[in-house]
């Protein structure tokens, strides 16, 4: 599935300061029935932002108004658990095109990254700095430029730059995804598969 | 002399079909599993591009995450369920995979099923759209879990494209203690490296505890390895593993298990390797484990007391919030805290030692009255086992009974759900909030300690059974 290109992105951020928010809590299971993708960002975070009887915790941030933006700021070890790319699907759906954090869980990672969300890893010290920054004023914006591999606090200024491999860099950039990229190497695969011993 | 190299290494570089400069590698991909939740879209995907499935007898399709565990020769009454396993049994047939769907002798549990078929051996490299899918690294195969886009990459190219990761060990020796099984080994090294502790690496498992231990407790520890956040854990292949494969439906026969064997015994890890980093543990340290938070590295030996924040890895608002969903306090004392449910089974525990550990401590005694359990075999075949081995007469003189193959309350996709508030010892792989239903309080341990429980209606220490 296509999805948007990215280069620079400059957004208000939604600040979620909980460590090891695993793919449960972005999509619970019992919301992983469909057979297309449809309607998973309704289910986004379904249990921190819905009581049993279907209404809005008030004290949660999605349902906070002051917050909003399409950077989902997260703590340490985001996206830990069950490698449902649902949950990548329901952020990216709900609005939101990178999440940074000071430590992503790796197949969340390249899931997002597969599917058009820019994970961006900070420094913890960085991360503190973006959640004091947005306490502050919740309309601070943040600036993901990808193609110099840097996040800005734009109301301090302060910056810190991200890793990124260069080929992921440049489908992001591009719009790309592997499936195209496997697709032009056919021959070589068979050639591959030719020798395997299975 | 080349340079040594690790069991990892060894598989890895065999499968690299093209090494991109700065980025990942292409990886060639032996064996697919595939289920009905994670593969929809997937399949979606293929058609809106016009494209096939590369090598169809590659992949098998079973059905388990969604499936029910009771009346399973009713139609299954959830519309999206049903729907979900049509799908499956649909696409499987448009594109000739071979599926085995409910009913089926062989339906079960993904990483249950895969071994006991002798579909998964040594040296390959096995995907799955789950993050159990190491599992399989027991057999000494580089297995991991993937996501919808690379189950939809393998169907058209049978391959994915990954960095490649950094190598851990974690080397234990000694003998393990009465009463100590393959869940508390795994249990106790990630409440050492925490939750978070292993991610970005590979995690190969050494020393005489591995070696001493089945396959199926192999199986176990691998399982884990994703709940420390590696990427997968693998131990080598040895006599252990060929004696387990030897005659399995689908592992190699004749001259072709002799080919096969040469190769394998030359996957271990050669004397020098330096590994990205090391543990190393004494099997005296470890203890019956049980967890007592909600993720799976906040847990501790059982006679212990839930420790204080500073003495977590964890953040200590995030730590607060974990006690706070359970209904614990720092320094409670772990045994005696009273539960509700029991659950044995999922792709961790619910093979057949699981089950022969856990009818050592209820036969001859009876489940408590306050305890709901559900014991849930992973295959068919598991569940014949325990029929052939009298395990069930046991467990039912006892008071308990079986339900049918599948991931059940695990995860409770289906209607294995534990109730908000509810205690449950769990020997399943997450005690996520909500992981077993909402509001559901999840205790991981072994079988023994779940037995334990499920007799006393309490967290008990299973050592005073035997």
């Amino acid at each position: 599935m296509a999805y948007d290109k990215f280069t620079i992105l400059k957004s208000t951020a939604v600040p979620m300061p909980i460590e090891n928010v695993d793919t449960d809590q972005i999509i619970p299971a019992r919301f992983l029935k469909a057979t297309s993708r449809v309607d998973f960002d309704k289910n986004l975070f379904r249990d921190w932002r819905y009581n049993a009887d279907d209404t809005p915790k008030a004290d949660f941030v999605l349902n906070n108004p002051i917050y909003s933006g399409k950077i989902l700021v997260g703590g340490r070890n985001f996206g830990s658990g069950s490698s449902r790319e649902h949950a990548a699907w329901a952020i990216y759906d709900y609005g939101f095109r990178c999440v940074v954090s000071s430590f992503f869980a790796d197949i969340f990672k390249g899931n997002a990254l597969n599917i058009g969300i820019l994970p961006v890893q900070v420094s913890p010290e960085f991360l503190h700095k973006i959640f004091t920054a947005i306490e502050a004023d919740p309309n601070t914006e943040l600036e993901v430029n990808l193609p110099a591999q840097t996040i800005t606090i734009l109301a301090t200024g302060e910056s810190e730059s991200f890793g990124i491999n260069g080929y992921k860099k440049n489908n992001m950039i591009n719009g790309y995804d592997d499936i195209d990229y496997l697709q032009s190497m056919k021959s070589e695969i068979a050639t591959f598969a030719d020798k395997s011993l299975y | 002399m080349s340079a040594p190299k690790s069991l990892f290494d060894k598989v890895w570089d065999a499968h690299v079909v093209r090494n991109i400069e700065d980025g990942p590698d292409v990886l060639f991909i032996d064996r697919h599993f595939i289920h009905e939740v994670t593969s929809p879209v997937a399949f979606l995907g293929l058609e809106s591009r016009g494209l096939g499935v590369l090598f169809p007898n590659r992949t098998f399709a079973t059905a388990d995450h969604n499936t029910p565990t009771i009346n399973q020769h009713l139609p299954v009454q959830d519309p999206l369920s049903a729907n979900q396993l049509k799908a499956l049994e649909t696409n499987s047939a448009k594109y000739g995979i071979s599926h085995w769907g409910l009913g089926h002798a062989k339906n079960g549990i993904v990483h249950v099923v895969g071994p006991e078929n002798g579909i998964t051996l040594p040296g390959m490299t096995i995907v799955c759209g789950d993050s159990h899918t190491s599992t399989h690294g027991a057999f000494g195969a580089i297995a991991f879990g993937i996501g919808t886009s690379e189950v939809e990459m393998v169907l058209s190219s049978q391959c994915i494209m990954q960095p490649k990761p950094k190598k851990m060990r974690v080397t234990i020796n000694g003998k393990l203690g009465k009463g100590v099984l393959p869940k508390d080994v795994t249990l106790f090294i990630i409440s050492k490296l925490s939750a978070a502790g292993a991610t970005g690496y590979f995690c190969e498992y050494a020393g005489e505890v591995f070696e001493n231990m089945s396959m199926e407790g192999r199986m176990t520890v691998c399982n884990m390895s994703i709940e420390m956040g590696a990427r997968g854990g693998m131990i080598a292949p040895d006599e252990t593993t060929f004696a387990y494969l030897k005659g399995r439906e689908q592992a190699p026969k004749g001259e072709a298990w002799e080919k096969a064997l040469a190769y394998w015994k030359t996957l271990k890890t050669d004397e020098g390797t330096v590994f990205d980093i090391e543990y190393t543990f004494d099997a005296a340290e470890i203890e019956p484990q049980i967890t007592y938070g909600t993720n799976p590295g906040l847990g501790t030996g059982i006679s212990q007391n839930i420790p204080q924040a500073a003495n977590v890895l964890d953040g200590a608002a995030s730590y607060a919030k974990s006690l706070n969903y359970m209904g614990f306090a720092e320094n409670d004392q772990i045994i005696g805290k009273p539960i509700d449910y029991v659950f044995l089974g999922s792709c961790t525990n619910g093979r057949i030692e699981d089950f022969r550990a856990f009818a050592s401590i209820v036969k001859g005694r009876k489940k408590a009255d306050n305890v709901t359990a559900w014991l849930v075999p992973g295959s068919h075949i598991v569940e014949s086992q325990i029929k052939e081995e009298g395990i069930l007469d046991i467990l039912t003189e006892a008071g308990f009974a079986l339900r049918q193959p599948g991931c059940s309350a695990c995860l409770a996709m289906n209607d294995d759900k534990i109730p908000a508030g509810k205690y449950a010892v769990s020997t399943s792989n997450r005690n996520f909030e909500g992981r077993q239903g909402p509001g559901a309080r999840t205790l991981l341990a072994s079988p023994l300690v779940a037995a334990a429980a499920a007799v006393t209606g309490k967290v008990t220490d299973p050592r005073e059974f035997l």
